[in-house]
């Protein structure tokens, strides 16, 4: 069994694959970084108030944290398998380019696993400040990890720091490469939403329980620190969304038409909110005029490139990106309503709002949160094709040429679908039965490790 | 020692640590899937749960620091090594899914069969994976993964007699360091029948190790006889330190002396790991591959290895005190502490 070249069948079937495998643990990574944060948060507010509620959240929360940082180490390990398994001739060219980030963040994954094993195993056998302070580390690497990966995304999108010749890379200067141009609007709207799902994803199991009729203090709190963390990062994170757009006009025109289905470039051209792709024109869609010109330049004479300056064979697929993107926005706007909502209820009464309607939409703040988030991510991975590295290898050209990646991708579904019942039914059995432990835990009197 | 030796030195430190540590890990799964039936075989697999839980995840981390340095320093090696072994691979890989989310999903049920049926995901993925790395370290070992994507044959090139002895040994070392390890950790939380059971345990399978060892001396004379020459050339005081070092480590265990025998149980193994990469060197891909290639000549960029080497040094800075406590912590052996 020798191969060829990557079947079409095969691309597509790696590319699935990654998605699913990507997209899977870009959900557990936001979890990673924003729940620490947050827990210690309720950690700090029961040590300093005393109060029973804020213990009692921070323990809960730790719990799961501890489930889903270990599914979540698991599923980020087989990303960098994935990537040499399906994409080995990047890696063969351009590994030790992105190399350096991958390397920092494997530093700063381990400092996350260390501290947070010692923060769940010792919550009793360290005094409660030292204890507190061992958390910290969990949130300064889970931060530092994120930005790491992501410069490395950014790359891709902006590769930088590197001479070719005949197809080889000759000079490397990993530095340049890692903080290329779209690190900085990658990197912040990467953490910022990692921040809103975590706060919403949590919201909105209190927001059950309350809707449930569970109005005690507990819920109560558990509700309102997560929610307002996310909805106080929402509008921050809108406006980086438009500077991380303004960014594509000036460095990615090609992404940013594709996201916004102009084809043809020129001025004044409106923004088109749905619709459909039909020829060369977005279809069916709410034209705002002019819009997209004066979202860019300010000025509705802001020249837009649009679709017409790349060959065909360079546009990436505008329907999917389109769509996503709008989604994405929508979903954004509409959590920012929902805060607001709040916001207004609060300052008026110190009370959530009376409207059921309040807590029947928060419930569901949390998935459209993550939706929001894949949303997103499908924008600025799809957008970027048909390219792997843009501007530099297509992603057909850096597919792994051995055949059987359609079985590959069967298995990974099997596995990530098994997991997924998992990981809900385990943490829902958490949610009502508190003495489960978490996996990091030790439980009774055995203590021993090596 | 050149910039390119500097980093597969670091690289090899890493995997030696995963083999050590992680291994042990996968060792404690092997013994809970021959722990026996779920009542009689809860006190053993409770002992294992709590031995790898607060560390699993840390020690796990070697793999990525080995997987990630590989790509930045030696790219085109990874690229090679990652697409001609794709399979078993792609097998461990979804045996490491499948491991971590069962331990974790394991803690947190309390139903027994939900127990069982994650207890048993654990426990056969805990035996599969390293069998599968080992497959991918006897492939290159014996010259069967060439230089370029997939360029090797994608069956051959991990199922063949050195792949098989590779898994076999893998697997085989990593029940023997758990065994002694549970040996110390079981006396230590006063569970002498615990104890006793993984002396026996580490007894046997350290004498089954040392047989299949030996037997695979003609395994490799017939296979890989490029490997086999390095072993009994260059790499032969590592190969006999590893043999007096499992020697030791019997004795040490047949007179209950624990902590010392986790010492030279993980000399025996270290001298494996260490003798493998001295009996190819120079190769990092070694012939019989035709397009074999060496540590000088995969090496990444100079700029690279250098900003490499030294966010690693910086890492190890703040890495090296965080693991001391973390296992300092977990020593100490606290009785009558609950969480609740």
């Amino acid at each position: 069994m020798i191969a060829a070249a990557a079947s079409p069948i095969d691309l597509f079937a790696a590319r699935q694959q990654m998605g699913i495998s990507l997209g899977w643990h870009i959900i557990l990574a936001c979890l990673g970084v924003g729940m620490p944060a947050l827990t210690l948060f309720v950690e700090w507010r029961g040590w300093r108030t005393g109060e029973p509620a804020y213990q009692l959240l921070a323990r809960r929360w730790a719990k799961a944290m501890g489930v889903l940082f270990a599914v979540g180490a698991v599923s980020g390990t087989i990303l960098s398998f994935e990537m040499g398994l399906l994409w080995p001739a990047m890696m063969s060219r351009y590994g030790q380019v992105i190399g350096l980030p991958f390397a920092m963040e494997g530093i700063a994954f381990f400092i996350e696993a260390i501290f947070l094993g010692i923060y769940l195993y010792a919550w009793d056998r360290l005094p409660p400040r030292q204890h507190l302070l061992s958390g910290i580390p969990i949130v300064l690497a889970g931060v530092a990890s994120a930005f790491f990966v992501v410069t490395a995304n950014a790359w891709m999108n902006q590769p930088r720091g590197f001479d070719l010749t005949n197809g080889t890379v000759t000079a490397v200067d990993p530095w340049a490469a890692m903080f290329n141009p779209a690190t900085p609007p990658q990197t912040i709207h990467m953490l910022l939403a990692a921040f809103m799902v975590s706060g919403f994803v949590i919201a909105s199991v209190y927001a059950v329980a309350l809707l449930r009729g569970r109005r005690d203090r507990y819920h109560r709190l558990g509700f309102l620190v997560s929610f307002t963390a996310a909805a106080v990062i929402t509008p921050v994170q809108i406006a980086v969304g438009d500077y991380a757009a303004r960014f594509l006009a000036s460095y990615q025109t090609t992404k940013l038409a594709a996201i916004e289905g102009v084809y043809h470039t020129g001025s004044h051209i409106p923004l088109t909110v749905a619709g459909v792709p039909i020829g060369e024109q977005l279809r069916y869609g709410l034209e705002i005029p002019n819009g997209l010109s004066l979202l860019v330049g300010y000025s509705p004479n802001t020249l837009i490139i649009g679709l017409d300056r790349v060959p065909v064979a360079d546009r990436p697929p505008v329907g999917i990106v389109h769509l996503s993107f709008d989604v994405m926005v929508g979903l954004g706007f509409g959590l920012l309503v929902l805060g607001l909502w709040l916001g207004v209820s609060w300052w008026r009464r110190r009370e959530l709002p009376r409207s059921p309607w309040f807590l029947r939409t928060a419930s569901l703040s949390g998935i459209a949160a993550c939706c929001a988030l894949e949303a997103g991510w499908v924008t600025t991975e799809v957008g970027r094709q048909p390219w792997i590295v843009w501007g530099q290898m297509r992603t057909a050209d850096a597919v792994n040429p051995a055949p059987g990646l359609l079985t590959g991708l069967v298995a990974v579904l099997v596995v990530y679908l098994v997991m997924t019942i998992g990981t809900v039914y385990v943490l829902r059995r958490m949610a009502r039965y508190h003495q489960l432990a978490a996996p990091q835990e030790v439980d009774a009197e055995l203590g021993g490790a090596w | 020692m050149s910039l390119a030796q500097w980093s597969i030195t670091v690289l090899w430190i890493g995997l030696t640590l995963y083999v050590l540590l992680a291994g042990a890990d996968f060792g404690g799964g092997f013994w809970d899937l021959f722990a026996g039936g779920t009542h009689r075989g809860r006190p053993q697999r409770d002992l294992i749960e709590h031995s790898i839980g607060p560390v699993w995840e840390a020690n796990h981390v070697w793999l990525i620091f080995v997987i990630v340095l590989l790509w930045t320093a030696f790219p085109t090696v990874f690229a090679a090594v990652m697409s001609t072994l794709y399979i078993p691979l792609t097998l461990a890989a979804l045996g490491i899914i499948a491991r971590g989310a069962a331990f974790a999903f394991r803690k947190a049920s309390d139903q027994l069969g939900q127990q069982r049926l994650f207890g048993a995901a654990f426990a056969l993925s805990s035996v599969l994976t390293p069998f599968f790395l080992g497959t991918v370290a006897g492939g290159i070992a014996s010259g069967r993964v060439p230089l370029g994507l997939a360029a090797g044959n994608l069956l051959t090139s991990w199922w063949n007699p050195t792949s098989v002895l590779a898994g076999t040994l893998a697997v085989g070392a990593a029940a023997y360091l758990a065994a002694t390890y549970l040996c110390a950790d079981a006396r230590r939380e006063v569970e002498h029948q615990l104890a006793e059971a993984f002396r026996r345990r580490a007894l046997v399978t350290g004498l089954v190790l040392g047989a299949v060892a030996l037997g695979g001396i003609a395994v490799l004379h017939a296979d890989a006889p490029q490997l086999f020459d390095g072993l009994t050339h260059r790499a032969l005081p590592l190969v006999i330190s590893s043999g007096i070092a499992g020697v030791a480590s019997l004795l040490l265990v047949l007179r209950r002396r624990y902590l010392l025998v986790r010492i030279t149980a993980a000399l025996a193994v270290t001298a494996v790991v260490w003798g493998w990469a001295l009996a190819q060197y120079p190769y990092l891909l070694p012939p019989p591959a035709r397009a074999n290639i060496t540590i000088a000549a995969g090496a990444a960029n100079p700029d690279v290895l250098w900003a490499t080497l030294i966010a690693l040094a910086a890492g190890a800075a703040l890495l090296i005190p965080s693991l001391l406590w973390l296992f300092m912590l977990f020593q100490r052996s606290q009785h009558g502490v609950k969480t609740p």
